[in-house]
């Protein structure tokens, strides 16, 4: 029990409530308890809640200034027809909601999001995994290239999109210069003014930036893969190949899963890069739900509308990663919650 | 120390009014300032937002102020000078929370008729009647209902800025009707000059296309009665997008213009223009300030810049020279102190818009200025300003972002291929009634 209070964690209090709940039960199995403690026990309680509420009350009051004030203010904006300033007096109700579903351009935004969602898990798991599998292996310059490939994370969006922007000219960007080069003609709008292109322009570079976030998360899942079982497969004559497939893959689930939650959140509220590369456009072929709520609302006013978009973006976003973590990351939490009390009991 | 309380008492009022405006999440409740009353010698603190953050406007401006100062004991103003997007972003949030600077710039159109519609600027009409008779038709973009709220400081127009270098290379001439103007762009394409840019990925360069050709096919009376009724029905405004179709059929435009920023950085189209890639473009006024801090010997086209107005339309219902432009002015927020409407005045008197012209900071207003403009480009809008029989605000700003948002959209669609003329006019009018 003086274990649990010294750690104020989410858990100790669950397991020091069961204690309480349930303390005739704990007084009889572990009878070298005197009923002294029982007292004494009902102090370091209230002790115990008093440093919970101490330590979590500042936490709260910033959750609730930053998360839950502003989103309960989008909800009542959504509600009203507004341009951003004056008081609120133009009630509309749901017709902001409609306007926006049934918004051709938000339309195309959510299905480039969801374009975004997929692809961006179909193209960087893989190479991610394959990059992280050669930098696992002994080598010269091993930090030297894990490193090369983490800068573009670390990177800040803004320069790295400022930079890409410059590589992508149309006519006169390296891009364009080496194809030419090369013998093979750039589109005579660039990469990033064809419509047909630009989304997947966005998505080559988003590649570039976040393959390094992947790469550093399955190396580090990899760290955790016991040595024991490579040298059992070794003996059992194992190609390295079937190492990997039979036992790294398989053992790096949890890490995969995460990253892949990750990387489906970033994906739905995908902004900053396309709004330096394309603000959306051309021809609103990279039109995400992001650039489309700040479209609206700084450029044309229409602050309630984009108001009920960016509750629609929370709403999508909230299902998509509940749902996520109900179906997929349920056993792996699961399996953490077993582990964690394990350990303590030690 | 007794300025000092009073900066104090003024910032905490502020701040209260700042926490007080998030809260109620209203904005625009009009509280007096502590101050606000004009005694002479009484200690008085105003702010004033500008976007000549570049020298010689700033030292200039911040010369006006100390010069009010001086003649004005126990006045202080804070100066403030923004990049112009920074100071647009600024004033939206500081009117959003209620705590507007007390001298701004307010552009006109819709975007100050939503601000008077929610209390957030001052009438000026019966304070400042010399000033705003003086400045005579120029003040028309900035009144709402009769009533002038703002007082414009330079007023603009658009038309194309050329190399007269390119164009003696091709042997060309400035074009005065569309058609000239598409056969000059085949013979500068002939000669591997990429004819005009334009900033179609900000939407609004490419816009002023759109407007431009509205202005020729629409009659005068037509565009000031869809300005205040929001009707689009006449079919010139069709027409004005087909005209616009016929030129980007022609394929003038640089390589790569649909993601083109309009003015920032070398590859934008003002950068395209600056740095002799391409031969022309049509832009604002200050077209040849922008060019100057884009290349390296701060020179812009030197004195290879030229500028021609936008060519006529045949068949077309609009005055030839009618002109489209717009322009700044200042405005004083609701709550001000008396002392900023003097301001305000003085900014607009002789000797400060003389001072204007000479810095080449703009399209001087007050005619006694006229004659002080020194930059030839400049001196040539000015003419071509003041002989124009009307000047039409940019659309977007005359009808407010939602609308000219939407209108800007769907010009910038055309000129992907993806709009029809009906689809702009359509676009426009849906968000109009919107409006209604």
């Amino acid at each position: 029990m003086a274990d649990d209070v010294t750690s104020p964690t989410g858990e100790s209090t669950s397991s020091a409530t069961l204690t309480a709940a349930g303390g005739a039960g704990r007084a009889t199995a572990r009878p070298a308890r005197p009923a002294a403690n029982e007292r004494g026990g009902r102090r370091t309680d209230r002790r115990m809640w008093l440093e919970i509420a101490v330590f979590v009350t500042p936490a709260l009051a910033i959750f609730a200034a930053f998360v839950v004030w502003p989103i309960v203010k989008a909800v009542q904006f959504s509600l009203y027809r507004w341009k951003g300033y004056g008081p609120l007096v133009d009630f509309v109700g749901l017709e902001n909601y409609t306007k926006v579903l049934r918004n051709e351009v938000f339309q195309d935004a959510v299905v480039h999001n969801l374009v975004i969602v997929v692809l961006s898990v179909a193209v960087q798991l893989p190479l991610g995994l394959a990059v992280a599998l050669l930098l696992n292996r002994r080598m010269r310059f091993q930090g030297l290239m894990r490193t090369i490939v983490f800068v573009p994370y670390v990177l800040a969006e803004v320069i790295a999109g400022v930079v890409w922007a410059q590589l992508l000219q149309p006519k006169y960007g390296i891009v364009d210069s080496l194809l030419t080069a090369i013998g093979i003609t750039p589109p005579a709008q660039g990469f990033l003014g064809t419509p047909e292109y630009a989304l997947m322009t966005v998505l080559v570079v988003l590649t570039w930036k976040y393959l390094g976030l992947a790469v550093i998360l399955l190396l580090a899942g990899l760290q955790s893969v016991p040595d024991e079982l490579y040298e059992a497969a070794q003996l059992d004559g194992a190609t390295w190949w079937q190492t990997q497939r039979r036992i790294t893959v398989p053992l790096l689930g949890p890490t995969i899963r995460m990253w892949i939650f990750l990387s489906m959140v970033g994906s739905l509220q995908l902004f900053d890069m396309v709004w330096i590369l394309t603000r959306g456009g051309p021809a609103n072929a990279t039109m995400t739900m992001a650039t489309f709520l700040i479209n609206e609302g700084t450029k044309r006013s229409n602050y309630g509308i984009a108001s009920a978009a960016s509750v629609v973006l929370f709403v999508i976003a909230l299902v998509v990663a509940l749902l996520y973590q109900r179906l997929v990351l349920a056993r792996d939490t699961a399996e953490t919650a077993v582990a964690r009390p394990r350990r303590r009991t030690r | 120390m007794t300025k000092w309380t009073g900066l104090r008492a003024v910032a905490a009022t502020l701040g209260v009014l700042t926490l007080a405006a998030c809260s109620g999440g209203t904005g625009g409740d009009p509280t007096t300032t502590p101050g606000a009353t004009t005694a002479p010698g009484e200690k008085v603190t105003i702010t004033w937002w500008h976007n000549s953050n570049n020298d010689p406007g700033k030292s200039y401006y911040e010369k006006v102020a100390d010069d009010f100062e001086k003649a004005n004991p126990g006045l202080t103003i804070e100066v403030s000078a923004f990049q112009h997007e920074d100071m647009l972003t600024k004033l939206d949030a500081a009117f959003q929370s209620g705590d507007a600077p007390d001298i701004y710039m307010e552009r006109g159109g819709g975007e100050l008729a939503d601000h008077v519609e929610a209390g957030l600027t001052k009438d000026l009409t019966a304070l400042v009647p010399d000033t705003i008779t003086k400045l005579g038709g120029s003040t028309a973009g900035w009144q709402v209902d009769g009533k002038t709220y703002a007082l414009p400081f330079s007023v603009g127009v658009v038309g194309f800025w050329y190399n007269t270098a390119k164009f003696a290379e091709a042997g060309v001439e400035a074009p005065a009707t569309l058609d000239e103007l598409i056969a000059t762009t085949g013979t500068l394409k002939g000669k591997g000059i990429e004819p005009i840019s334009v900033g179609a990925g900000d939407k609004w360069p490419a816009a002023h296309y759109w407007y431009y050709f509205a202005l020729r096919q629409c009659s005068q009376s037509v565009l000031s009665s869809a300005v205040t009724s929001l009707d689009f029905s006449d079919p010139c405004f069709v027409r004005a997008g087909e005209s616009l179709q016929q030129l980007i059929a022609a394929e003038p435009f640089n390589s790569g213009f649909l993601a083109t920023k309009a003015q920032s950085g070398a590859t934008s189209a003002s950068g395209l223009l600056a740095t002799g890639k391409v031969a022309m473009q049509l832009q604002g006024h200050w077209e040849p300030g922008v060019m100057q801090g884009l290349t390296e010997d701060k020179k812009g086209l030197g004195e290879n810049t030229g500028w021609f107005p936008f060519p006529s339309v045949t068949g077309g219902e609009g005055d030839p020279a009618a002109a489209l432009g717009g322009g700044d002015a200042w405005g004083v927020s609701a709550d001000a102190p008396d002392i900023a409407v003097k301001f305000a005045e003085y900014l607009l008197s002789d000797d400060v818009q003389k001072g204007f012209a000479e810095n080449d900071m703009g399209l001087p207003t007050n005619p006694a200025a006229s004659g002080s403009v020194k930059d030839p480009a400049l001196a040539t809008l000015l003419k071509v300003r003041d002989e124009a029989p009307y000047v039409q605000l940019y659309f977007d700003t005359a009808f407010g972002s939602s609308v000219g948002g939407a209108m800007n959209d769907a010009i910038a669609l055309m000129f992907a291929g993806k709009a029809t003329p009906q689809d702009i006019v359509d676009a426009t009018q849906a968000a109009a009634d919107e409006e209604k």
